[in-house]
């Protein structure tokens, strides 16, 4: 469709996807993993629900949290978690925090050409204890880190990540020197994703926040801003 | 040949830009905003939030969204702070001019005929919702001016992107007898209802109530939707060294300074005359 002034108009298409905002993050250490996630899930400018969780705890030992869209989010929780009860009830143990993030893979591939809306961070103990977190790409790529966040405030929460967990762009302290002790990462993760939720629209309300170790997880909830 | 306006010259470029070179517009400051103004027995209650916001990132948690057109006449914005600011602080020049020229205090119509008739000329360019609201000689006075130049008289009106939370508000609690406390408190709530319901606006809620003669402007009359709810203990310290030093120069302050002795003959000159 073109205007009097000859530019073009693109006729806005329907879209099976939809954002409904959020932030979610990890970190590892070296025996603990915490995971955290914001509550809220909006849609343009209008607060759909102050509770609505984007965290499931699939084992004792592993965790997934994820961002987009939140029917997807849903529906790929609801089959994780059914896929973990089966493996559990057919070998007897739950499943390993490296089996449950190579799952979490091969089920967003196999949506490759109708993806998932979702953008998801798996966090546990793997099998010698050591804390690991898994970040994805909403295809099923797979990567582990020492760290990662998603979502609509990801880009405010990953460079704070980066500078006080990989000690980037800092001369003043050594990464031999630098030991990242659990209450340090809680501190950590709790005042990232509380300044996320100062500066962006789409993460507020609440937090859940679950630091999994070698005793299991702890699962906690603390308020954000409202507004 | 062009006399003042806006200069289009680079519109076809920019359209190109965007279609060819996959540019990416640079997102404006808007004010997301919820502006509310009610009017009471006495006067006229304003109120607005203070975010900031470009695109879903908040630019300023704390702004001034309630401007100053003449002492008694005050305007609250919407839509992109810098048409909004620019526009109040126009017609507030031009207001004073007129005022002093005449010999007469200004009246809330003579803005808003100023406002919409400099909207209009601007076809919506000018993305500028304004709340106008004062007490003059001919008593109290309440209008909504929307980017395009149409005005409404109302007795109660909201707008912004929280315009409909507090106007449901509004609707629920006016009464065309009320006074100022009442008024102060269903402004007070619609522009809440607006801070917690919509999230283009937020942070704090201000007042300003107008009366024959009298002007209070309560800024962050309440802060409980802004309050940090968790700080770190450990503050984040970063010992001196973190950032590596790869030049230094030092200018000496005192190089700067030039005495030129014949400029202060000129100024003793010009004393005298």
């Amino acid at each position: 469709m073109e205007t009097y002034l000859g530019e073009k108009q693109q006729a806005s298409q329907w879209s099976p996807y939809i954002n409904n905002g959020g932030s979610c993050l990890a970190v590892a250490g070296d025996d603990f993993a915490v995971i955290a996630s914001d509550t809220r899930m909006s849609l343009g400018y209008s607060i759909k629900t102050r509770y609505s969780t984007k965290y499931l705890k699939i084992t004792e030992k592993c965790s997934i949290v994820s961002s987009g869209m939140q029917a997807d989010i849903f529906t790929l929780h609801k089959v994780l978690k059914s896929r973990a009860q089966i493996y559990e009830q057919k070998h007897g143990k739950p499943m390993s925090t490296d089996a449950v993030a190579k799952l979490v893979s091969r089920l967003l591939y196999y949506r490759r050409f109708f993806p998932y809306y979702t953008f998801n961070i798996v966090a546990g103990i793997d099998d010698e204890g050591v804390g690991c977190v898994f970040s994805y790409d909403a295809i099923g790529t797979l990567e582990r880190v020492k760290y990662s966040a998603s979502g609509s405030g990801s880009s405010l929460i990953e460079p704070v990540l980066d500078n006080q967990v990989a000690l980037k762009n800092r001369n003043d302290i050594k990464k031999e020197d630098f030991k990242l002790t659990k209450e340090y990462a809680i501190d950590l993760v709790k005042d990232a994703i509380t300044s996320a939720g100062e500066r962006d629209i789409y993460t507020g309300d609440f937090v859940e926040i679950s630091v999994i170790d070698i005793n299991g997880t702890h699962e906690e909830k603390f308020e954000l801003r409202f507004d | 040949m062009q006399k003042g306006g806006f200069n289009f010259d680079l519109y076809q470029r920019n359209v190109e830009l965007i279609e060819k070179n996959n540019y990416k517009v640079p997102k404006t400051t808007k004010t997301g905003t919820t502006i509310v103004g009610v009017v009471f027995s006495d006067g006229v209650v304003l109120g607005a939030d203070t975010r900031a916001t470009s695109g879903p990132i908040v630019a300023d948690p704390n702004c001034e969204k309630i401007h100053k057109i003449s002492d008694y006449i005050w305007c609250a914005g919407a839509g992109t702070a810098a048409d909004t600011e620019n526009t109040t602080g126009m017609i507030s020049l031009q207001l004073e001019l007129l005022s002093l020229s005449t010999g007469r205090s200004p009246r809330v119509r003579t803005a808003l005929t100023l406002l919409k008739n400099f909207l209009f000329r601007y076809h919506g360019y000018i993305s500028a919702a304004l709340v106008l609201g004062g007490v003059d000689f001919t008593g109290p006075h309440l209008h909504m001016i929307h980017p395009h130049g149409s005005t409404s008289t109302l007795p109660y009106i909201s707008m912004g992107s929280g315009s409909l939370a507090a106007m449901a508000v509004l609707e629920t609690g006016y009464n065309s007898k009320m006074g100022e406390e009442d008024a102060k408190s269903l402004v007070h709530q619609a522009i809440l209802s607006g801070i917690l319901n919509d999230l283009g606006s937020g942070g704090n809620v201000d007042l300003c109530v107008i009366k024959h003669k009298s002007m209070e402007f309560f800024r962050n009359v309440d802060t409980t939707n802004s309050k940090r709810k968790f700080r770190k203990k450990l503050p984040y310290m970063f010992k001196s060294g973190s950032t590596k030093i790869l030049e230094k120069e030092i200018e000496e302050k005192m190089r700067k300074m030039e005495i030129v002795n014949e400029k202060e003959s000129q100024i003793e000159e010009l004393e005298e005359l």
